[in-house]
């Protein structure tokens, strides 16, 4: 009999892997071709020298500090609250980072990886474009020459990330092939990374791809539960009985960073709650391989939850929201819902529109089209639960790269 | 008893050439031309790889990627895969197929059923680009039982110790990737420095078939015919694209551009 998949306590899940790097027995790995073989055993060793280097370690704080601008505040919704009744919903607002995104965590640990190995050149994926700008602003920061991968339909839909990308002097590689998206953006990397490992760092936008990659973004971004461990016990002088942290889910680096923490406490009290695309009301096509049931399948050098066909052709996927509009999902959180402990839902494009407008109406939060999945899901739920549960939205990402879809969408703004 | 892949490499060292490999996606860009295009270039090939097309191929470049997506464009699907092999032996039976993919399509077939198929389908070999050494040790050692060869890839990025223990798990064929890039790639390397390689994998077991793929074209095939085989397959595409663009005869265009291959390593 095969044994029920279950977590560690007092392990990171990043590092709840065996040693073929699979979660669960089942998730990850690491699905490469040959050649990229020798760079990926060269990351794993650096990053694991590298995470026990005290003086890594300080420089890692030093900028989260004073580069990054942590910590980010967490802060009471307080009118949303009101209106919505119910449920307190407070929000941790990540989107004050530096750049406007969670993504700056993991850029800028890639771009501090790839000084210490000696590499000049580094490159990236990016969807929503916020990973590209990001990683662009890292490579300014810390003297690389930076090269990002986009999907010729995301270049036109997010505009002000790709000109934030060209000012900070990363070229931006138009990807035609496929759906011209985020999944695209991430095959066309990889093949530059092949063509090019022997100078090139690779920094992959969230915690997917081959095994190394995944924890090296959970590690990034893990910053910001370390940072709400601490709000919460000085706001409410110990961890609150009931919260409910939402965070959307696209490849889910901001949700594992805003989970990671919490992980160990028992589900009763604080219950991970996972928000994917459910792409527009009326189409078939979605990003949420967790809340849809996706089959397990490869992509990008990782098994995962992926929206394919029966023969393993990965599907077409749709969303509002570029950041999210990917067909495979992170294996730590493919881990997490066999396990049970995180829970998945989907909010449709309808849905995070009319949970933006509602948010913005109510508080000064500008939360992009990304977590406006997750406040959707608030929404929906505050109303029907006690006034002592917390609910907990991480908005991980700022609406003015939105800017246009906003205006289409909404006519105004 | 040998195998049909070593008596190909032997075939072509009786006559002192390498052996040509084509690589042909199935199903590009019908299934019905796809098996014309392999029975017609196999006058000339020794060896027949077939693609099984994916649409997220993370090492292939931008011909063998135009070709994979026409083919499945056109609606080719596994089975489709294994009846044009299946067809393409019963008029060749003595020319060794190899399939090659991604593991995904794979992993959806089951291993098992893939495996019974290809035997059925009396394919000789398997390439899988994203199954490396050594997750592929227990599926190459099942390979290996039903008959099929298991290609292990090695790459100018495999180490010495790596490359030792690859070269003992192979069977009849090491594949040898010329340079880091994806297909179809501008030769960057001299022929040289990678017959110098070549070398170095070949003087680990002097049993194993070496061959060479990756910017092997018209161009530069010549300069590298001292290998056991050679593996053409971006170019093979390309001209698959370029005879649907101009509306000519894709089977007599790919199978000259096989034949000059050929006379180039005679």
């Amino acid at each position: 009999m095969k044994l029920k998949m279950k977590l560690k306590r007092g392990i990171p899940l990043i590092d709840q892997h065996d040693q073929q790097g699979f979660w669960g027995e089942k998730f990850g790995g690491s699905f490469i071709p040959e050649t990229l073989k020798k760079p990926v055993e060269d990351l794993t060793n650096e990053f694991k020298r590298l995470r026990n280097n005290k003086e890594f370690l300080k420089k890692r704080d030093y900028y989260f500090k004073n580069y990054i601008g942590s910590p980010t505040s967490f802060v009471k919704l307080e009118n949303l609250s009101n209106h919505l009744g119910g449920a307190q919903i407070w929000a941790k607002v990540v989107s004050e980072a530096n750049g406007g995104a969670h993504k700056i965590y993991n850029a800028t640990v890639h771009a501090l990886i790839c000084k210490a190995m000696g590499k000049k050149y580094i490159v990236g994926d990016t969807g929503a474009g916020y990973a590209g700008k990001m990683l662009s602003m890292a490579a300014k920061k810390f003297g690389l020459k930076c090269k990002i991968f986009m999907g010729a339909k995301d270049i036109k839909r997010q505009k002000p990330n790709c000109d934030a990308m060209r000012k900070n002097g990363a070229e931006i590689v138009p990807v035609y092939s496929g759906s011209q998206t985020l999944v695209d953006a991430v095959s066309e990397c990889m093949r530059y990374w092949v063509s090019n490992c022997d100078n090139t760092h690779m920094c992959v936008g969230s915690t997917v791809g081959p095994n190394i990659f995944v924890k090296i973004c959970g590690w990034s971004t893990a910053q910001i539960s370390r940072e709400l461990k601490k709000q919460l016990k000085k706001e409410f002088k110990k961890i609150p009985k009931k919260i409910k942290l939402i965070n959307c889910v696209g490849g889910g680096s901001s949700a594992y960073g805003f989970w990671s923490e919490f992980i160990d406490f028992d589900k009763k009290q604080i219950e991970l709650i996972g928000v994917e695309a459910g792409g527009p009301r009326k189409s078939k096509l979605h990003a949420a391989p967790l809340s849809r049931n996706a089959k397990v399948g490869i992509l990008h050098g990782a098994a995962s939850y992926v929206c394919q066909n029966n023969e393993g052709q990965i599907n077409d996927t749709e969303s509002i929201s570029a950041g999210l509009d990917y067909p495979g999902v992170s294996p730590i959180h493919c881990f997490l819902k066999d396990t049970k402990r995180a829970r998945y839902t989907y909010a449709t494009d309808e849905d995070a529109l009319n949970a933006h407008v509602m948010v913005t109406k109510f508080e000064k939060l500008n939360p992009s089209l990304e977590p406006s999945h997750a406040f959707a899901e608030a929404i929906k739920i505050a109303p029907k639960l006690s006034k002592d549960t917390i609910i907990i939205v991480n908005s991980c990402g700022d609406a003015k790269k939105d800017r246009d879809i906003l205006r289409e969408r909404l006519g105004k703004h | 008893m040998s195998s049909l892949l070593n008596k190909a490499f032997l075939n072509a060292k009786k006559e002192n050439r390498p052996a040509l490999l084509t690589y042909t996606v199935a199903g590009d860009n019908t299934k019905k031309k796809s098996l014309e295009i392999l029975n017609s270039i196999s006058n000339y090939a020794d060896i027949c790889e077939l693609g099984f097309p994916h649409n997220t191929p993370i090492a292939d470049g931008g011909q063998i990627q135009t070709s994979a997506y026409r083919a499945i464009k056109n609606g080719i699907k596994i089975n489709d895969v294994f009846s044009i092999a299946k067809n393409f032996k019963k008029s060749k039976k003595n020319t060794p197929i190899i399939l090659m993919g991604y593991y995904n399509m794979i992993y959806q077939y089951k291993e098992n059923k893939f495996l019974d198929k290809c035997k059925k389908s009396k394919v000789d070999g398997l390439i899988v680009v994203d199954l490396p050494y050594p997750e592929n040790k227990s599926f190459a050692s099942r390979c290996k039982k039903n008959g099929v060869n298991f290609i292990q890839l090695v790459s100018p990025t495999t180490s010495q110790i790596r490359l030792k223990k690859i070269i003992k798990d192979s069977h009849d064929m090491v594949y040898y990737i010329s340079m880091l890039s994806t297909t179809g790639g501008k030769l960057k390397v001299s022929p040289k420095k990678i017959l110098e390689r070549y070398n170095k994998i070949k003087n680990q077991n002097k049993l194993k078939n070496v061959v060479i793929g990756f910017g092997i074209t018209e161009k530069t095939i010549k300069s590298l015919k001292k290998a056991d085989g050679l593996v053409v397959g971006s170019a093979i595409c390309r001209e698959i694209s370029k005879s649907i663009e101009r509306r000519q005869n894709t089977v007599t265009n790919v199978t000259n551009i096989v034949k000059r291959l050929r006379n180039k390593i005679q």
